[in-house]
């Protein structure tokens, strides 16, 4: 039992245990957290993996401004406690939905058994790396080299993302959300 | 000694963990937290086998999923914001306007 064995063990561990949190919890503040707690541990695996940049960016990039962005929306949306969240669907479904996801696990965990084990793949992760494996120069030289139109085109997506986001979440103008009002109220009148 | 078979069963564990909060949740925020904790998964596996056979491709690939998760979280929260807005409730059995 190295020191690798441990760091692995205690990561994976917390990994997996702020993942399963995070689908537990009714609070969606508290979720985020559990999210942000898995992602850290997530990125100890990938330093494990020599993968430091990439694990460096999931904690700057992903638990540093998508969560957040989760937190603020969690926050803007100024959520009460009487959403009813918790209350069950019918048991079969419930049932349905457990089966489903153990079925899925279990078939994955399957085919890695079966063909992982049996290949040439080297499964030794300590022999074998090259000497700046995962440093930011030879990600860099990647990014910018072999994948560079790839590279190119994720802009395009992050610019459609950002003008798409900006065109769902507005109001339209002044009329509109005064007619919106208004019929919201009558709605409500009616269901009482 | 432990290897990257490891690591794979890590990602399958944290997917799966992923569609069973996408089947179970009632919240649309902990359902698109459940896309993303996937995307984390497959990206886990990326790296792994990114180690496994030497070559460092993979990295770069992790970077493009990295991007198409932060779109899409933006994109999603945007329509959450848009959906609350009509219906006063982040509880997805309630959005069923499209139910058949």
């Amino acid at each position: 039992m190295n020191l690798d064995s441990i760091i692995f063990i205690v990561s994976a561990a917390v990994t997996l245990f702020g993942a399963v949190m995070m689908i537990m919890q009714r609070n969606p503040v508290a979720s985020v957290l559990y999210f942000i707690l898995s992602l850290v541990a997530q990125a100890v695996l990938y330093v494990q993996l020599g993968a430091l940049f990439v694990g460096a960016v999931l904690i700057i990039v992903y638990s540093g401004a998508i969560l957040v962005l989760f937190l603020f929306v969690i926050m803007l949306l100024n959520l009460r406690g009487d959403e009813d969240l918790g209350a069950p669907s019918a048991p079969v479904s419930q049932l349905t939905k457990y089966v489903v996801s153990i079925g899925i696990v279990a078939e994955f965990a399957f085919v890695i058994w079966s063909t992982v084990f049996s290949s040439s793949i080297s499964t030794g992760i300590i022999a074998g790396a090259s000497e700046n494996f995962g440093s930011t120069e030879q990600v860099a030289r990647l990014l910018f080299g072999r994948y560079l139109y790839p590279f190119e085109l994720t802009s395009i997506l992050l610019l459609a993302a950002i003008v798409g986001a900006v065109v769902i979440a507005r109001k339209e103008n002044k009329d509109e959300i005064e007619a919106e009002a208004a019929a919201k109220a009558t709605a409500d009148e009616v269901t009482g | 000694m432990f290897g990257i078979t490891h690591f794979l069963f890590i990602a399958v564990l944290l997917f799966g963990i992923g569609v069973t909060g996408v089947l179970i949740s009632r919240n649309i925020i902990v359902l698109l937290m459940s896309v993303e904790l996937m995307l984390n998964a497959a990206n886990l596996a990326i790296i792994a086998f990114s180690r496994a056979l030497n070559v460092m491709d993979g990295h770069a690939f992790v970077f493009l999923v990295l991007t198409v998760a932060a779109a899409e979280a933006a994109v999603g929260l945007a329509m959450v914001i848009t959906i609350f807005n009509n219906r006063r409730s982040i509880n997805i059995d309630k959005y069923s306007l499209l139910k058949w």
